[in-house]
């Protein structure tokens, strides 16, 4: 066999080889998406999972009915933002510091900071339940929301990007007077916004992901985000192994960041490319 | 201008004390929910307390007893088991199939994109909806996963979710088909740093696929991988969403691993004194993989 025939050969068992895997990989998400169109009345059965006799709509107006879904989003979307707008301003304010600053003890605290990267929240549930217990804020969408009001990775992150602003550009400022917030403002913040856009998308991602911790320290509807419904959504006991209803509840859940990431694919790679860079 | 004004003009000074400011916010959410709560997990495992017994309601002074009771417990030498069998097992099996992923999709070929995104999009899920997808493709008789294995000849139980043997490695399952995706961006960012003129000059030299793969692609990648390697051990410790939806750590253990037993013992066994000795075993993982991890990228950097 001579050595194109050969490439060739290896060129198709890839191709093929990705294509498998691919489809298998997938097939998860495709079929929740078709069945949830497909008519509760249609049980699924061997080698009968896929689309119904029609598509209906109904499975989703059906699960918003058995579950409060509204509620759930609205205390997703508070939770995220309210982690969101927090650490915006908190990484934006203490990159700042550690990078443009001098003061005693700064690789200490830099170093203490740093502590919640080496021990992740979900290992200090048990101590922060009891915390916010002691605050009163037990079932409210603050607790959920208040241990990630400062994050070490975007300190760190803001502190990179801020140390890569030319020298001579902060230098002028100064000549010119700005004040500290002014040459945040005006200096250091515009060429980093790429890293506070990708910082950004992966905690919104994270913290709407976020299940454990939500799990925890809500009780209530009033309280609980999307994943915790989702699952209580599961574990009703009218719905049993009603695929159709159940994938329809899964997707209400996703949605909303699946689209988003369909629509800023290359920017979300890049946010979780940035994310593992520690 | 330049050489005459330049003291008048020198910005009004920062007072001192604005660094600590400025970093008050992020210092103290650090101090309130790491630091501190780590003295407090300390603190709480020498004290024996149950808050569903009324007489063990307020903590006693135990000394070492919650520890030598997870030594003696049956249930914790199997979570452990679980939980090694889980590591050992979720994270080489991710990062090879990262690997594979990244070296798949890092071809220029007609649809490529497709397939990294069909790669990557679990990364986005939340492990609670992808875990419920999966609940349906374990399902005995028609579950996707099932018809996918008889397919190619496999005649074993079917219900992975509900035997003893099979529900952790359902669990594994779910875990490296949700993490190989994240882990391949990782890879494929590092190809793509790779100097390409080695691969033409092995290509020229005649060199397989293979060949360049492993002798050439996989070596120059090793930090990529002792970084991935980090990012998913650490990881496979902090998540357990998957089990809540698909075990419940069942039956009877079979799945549970450390965190997730964690969680049983302080909310459903009620047993605040043990759950924080577990607490500071998971904080004493945690921390020696960070110092292992630095150590060797240390040695690497070298």
């Amino acid at each position: 066999m001579g050595a194109k025939m050969r490439k060739r050969l290896t060129n198709f068992l890839l191709n093929l080889l990705t294509a498998v895997l691919a489809l298998g990989w997938a097939s998860l998400i495709v079929w929740a998406i078709v069945v949830s169109f497909r008519p509760s009345s249609e049980p699924l059965g061997r080698g009968d999972v896929w689309f119904g006799h029609h598509l209906t709509f109904a499975n989703y107006l059906k699960a918003f009915s058995l579950a409060p879904f509204a509620i759930y989003y609205r205390n997703t979307i508070i939770i995220v933002g309210m982690i969101l707008v927090a650490q915006l301003v908190t990484i934006t304010l203490a990159g700042f510091a550690f990078a443009h600053q001098e003061f005693r003890g700064k690789k200490l605290l830099f170093f203490f900071i740093l502590l919640q990267l080496m021990i992740p929240a979900a290992a200090l549930l048990v101590p922060n339940f009891a915390t916010i217990r002691k605050l009163g804020l037990f079932d409210t969408t603050l607790a959920v929301a208040l241990p990630y009001f400062g994050s070490a990775f975007g300190t760190f992150l803001m502190r990179q990007a801020f140390l890569e602003v030319p020298r001579d550009l902060v230098d002028a400022g100064v000549m010119d007077g700005c004040s500290w917030w002014q040459l945040l403002w005006h200096i250091y913040l515009p060429p980093s916004i790429p890293t506070l856009i990708a910082f950004a998308l992966s905690s919104v991602t994270w913290h709407w992901n976020e299940f454990l911790w939500p799990l925890v320290v809500t009780l209530s509807d009033k309280s609980r985000p999307l994943t915790i419904g989702l699952v209580r959504f599961t574990q009703l006991g009218e719905i049993g192994a009603r695929w159709p209803l159940l994938s329809a509840a899964t997707i209400i859940v996703i949605a909303p960041l699946l689209l988003l990431f369909l629509l800023f694919q290359r920017q979300f790679i890049r946010s979780f490319l940035h994310s593992g860079l520690k | 201008m330049t050489a005459v004004s330049p003291p008048l003009r020198r910005s009004r000074k920062a007072p001192a004390w604005l660094p600590y400011v400025l970093i008050s916010p992020t210092l103290l959410i650090v101090l309130v929910f790491t630091a501190w709560p780590t003295v407090q997990a300390i603190y709480t495992s020498f004290f024996r307390q149950y808050l569903n017994i009324a007489k063990f309601r307020t903590p006693t002074f135990i000394g070492l007893g919650n520890y030598r009771q997870l030594l003696t417990s049956a249930d914790f030498h199997e979570v452990l088991r679980n939980t090694a069998i889980y590591v050992l097992g979720t994270v080489p099996a991710s990062i090879v199939l990262a690997f594979l992923f990244a070296l798949l999709v890092n071809r220029a070929v007609k649809g490529i994109g497709l397939a990294r995104l069909s790669f990557f999009y679990p990364t986005i899920l939340p492990m609670v909806s992808a875990a419920t997808i999966w609940m349906f493709f374990f399902t005995p008789d028609y579950g996707l996963f099932n018809t996918f294995l008889q397919s190619l000849g496999y005649h074993g139980p079917q219900n992975w979710l509900g035997n003893p043997h099979l529900a952790l490695l359902a669990v594994m399952i779910v875990a490296v088909w949700k993490q190989a995706g994240y882990l391949m961006i990782f890879y494929l960012a590092g190809l793509q740093n790779l100097p390409q003129d080695v691969f033409e000059a092995a290509s020229i030299d005649g060199a397989s696929w293979w060949t360049q793969l492993w002798k050439i692609a996989f070596p120059l990648l090793r930090r990529t991988t002792l970084f991935v390697s980090t990012i998913a051990v650490i990881d496979a410790f902090q998540v357990v969403d998957h089990i809540f939806v698909l075990t419940q750590g069942g039956p009877s253990q079979s799945s549970s691993v450390l965190l997730y037993y964690l969680w049983q013992v302080r909310f459903e066994d009620q047993n605040v004194g043990l759950a924080s000795a577990l607490t500071v075993v998971l904080i004493v993982i945690m921390l020696a993989i960070t110092v292992t991890n630095f150590l060797l990228s240390e040695r690497e950097g070298a």
